[in-house]
């Protein structure tokens, strides 16, 4: 085929698409307004021990529930169920299955847009209006309406159609008394990043200044270096610019043996770090030159943390930039 | 008991936070308070056959969570006229749900309250519920 042959077919696919596209949202259109269902009848009129099974289990104390005199003198004048457990009455019964029967408008909505890939199901809304408060003796029916099905949408979550529901809820007479809006999204899960580990985070970046750069060059050559003044030769950690026995501003550094002992230790649960593995070992180490130095250990079990406990020095190359002086426990 | 008067709230008023510990008990103690039997709200094996990490609240008891804190607030007399939720993160066991709320429209005797219920995986509810409040004993409902 030429290469316009080859556009010609493949705009002829984009139109078919489109077509086909159309058409499938024009289905799912129809959906929209049928009834799902007969109207249920709830199994029980509104009563005090379902009121009182859901308000110890809220936790809610309200007294219009549960407290007649309190209810009497009250807005209500009489006891009243919570605006809230519109749905409970009407629920499906334990055990019984899910109307999916091919005569289920509902049903048929959903192999539909299962068909097309959107599988997955989260509830998004759910909005409850109140006509009244229900009160005990009250029996209700449940009448359900497909209320709207949207075009594709593209969520977090991925793509998919938002279907709202409608349910009306009526009295004994036949007067509403309340009605909810449920919205779920049928989506097509977005495709999962590759296997292929996300990129570690990387360990907060030091401050480096002019006086501390020696010690993380140091660390980058796998060395780690202490501060010495160099005219009455005190070692100083953290680096700083002036000698604390003579106020010397001239300095070198020696580098450490790599061994120690661990003076404290504490271990970090909270809050977390993304870079830092878990629990997170905080080691204060005393090093034979005489100086203390903070650092995470390395191999190194809770039960092995010590004071006192020999530690030796392990260099580590985070990152690029950012070399760290770690240390694991070795038994002497 | 009383109850909080119209004239006595102003936009922009909070609600006192209420952090609910959200233990395995209250989930599935609440779940069939709602008569709600699905078994992603009690059974964690089948939970997790269905890609969830654990058992999570049902939407029923974060519709009744948020009629109770209302009406914790309103007073006995404050009347729920409609809560409309959108759903966020799920409420897992372990896991503490805060509940704030602010007054954010005040008028014909009805406030609105913007609520969100905040666990540690972020929002697992942000609504409004609609309440008429007492009147005051005046009957000032200006």
């Amino acid at each position: 085929m030429s290469a316009t042959d080859d556009a010609q077919a493949a705009s002829a696919q984009a139109a078919n698409a489109q077509a086909e596209s159309a058409a499938y949202f024009e289905q799912l259109r129809t959906f929209a307004g049928l009834e799902i269902g007969v109207q249920a009848l709830a199994p029980d009129e509104v009563n005090v021990p379902m009121v009182r099974h859901w308000c110890e289990a809220m936790g809610d104390t309200n007294p219009v529930y549960l407290d007649r005199a309190a209810a009497e003198s009250s807005v209500h004048g009489g006891l009243v169920a919570p605006p809230t457990m519109l749905q409970a009455w009407v629920m499906r019964p334990f055990g019984e299955a899910r109307d999916e029967s091919d005569t289920n408008p509902y049903a048929q909505l959903t192999k539909l847009v299962e068909s097309k890939g959107f599988t997955s199901v989260v509830a998004t809304n759910c909005e409850q209006s109140y006509d009244r408060y229900l009160r005990p003796g009250d029996r209700l029916t449940m009448r359900t309406v497909i209320d709207a099905v949207s075009e594709e949408k593209t969520t977090g979550l991925g793509t998919g159609h938002f279907i709202t529901t409608r349910q009306d809820y009526f009295d004994a007479a036949g007067e509403r008394v309340g009605s909810m809006l449920f919205r779920i999204l049928k989506f097509r899960p977005a495709a999962k990043k590759p296997a292929a580990p996300a990129a570690r985070a990387m360990r907060p970046r030091p401050s480096v200044t002019h006086d501390i750069a020696f010690w993380f060059e140091g660390l980058q050559q796998g060395k780690l270096l202490i501060q010495r003044c160099a005219d009455c030769g005190t070692l100083r950690h953290p680096a700083g610019p002036m000698c604390r026995n003579c106020h010397s501003l001239a300095w070198d550094t020696i580098e450490a043996s790599g061994t120690g002992t661990i003076h404290s230790f504490v271990v970090v649960h909270y809050p977390q770090i993304p870079s830092i593995d878990y629990p997170n070992q905080v080691v204060l180490v005393d090093l034979p030159e005489g100086i203390r130095v903070v650092a995470n250990t390395v191999d190194t079990t809770p039960e092995q943390l010590q004071i006192g406990a020999a530690v030796q020095l392990v260099v580590q190359h985070c990152d690029d930039a950012l070399s760290l002086p770690f240390f694991k426990v070795v038994n002497s | 008991m009383t109850s909080r008067t119209y004239a006595a709230v102003n936009v922009g008023d909070e609600l006192p936070p209420l952090p609910l510990p959200l233990t395995r008990s209250l989930i599935v103690a609440t779940a069939l308070a709602s008569r709600d039997f699905q078994d992603v709200h009690h059974d964690p094996g089948l939970a997790n056959d269905k890609g969830s990490k654990d058992i999570f609240m049902n939407i029923l008891t974060t519709n009744g969570l948020i009629g109770r804190y209302v009406t914790d607030w309103a007073g006995p007399d404050g009347v729920i006229k409609k809560v409309a939720i959108r759903l966020g993160a799920p409420n897992y066991p372990g896991d503490t749900m805060t509940l704030t709320g602010t007054v954010t429209r005040k008028d014909s005797g009805e406030v609105d309250i913007a609520v969100v219920g905040a666990n540690g995986l972020g929002n697992h509810v942000t609504g409004i519920v609609t309440v008429a409040l007492a009147a005051s004993p005046e009957g000032d409902a200006s």
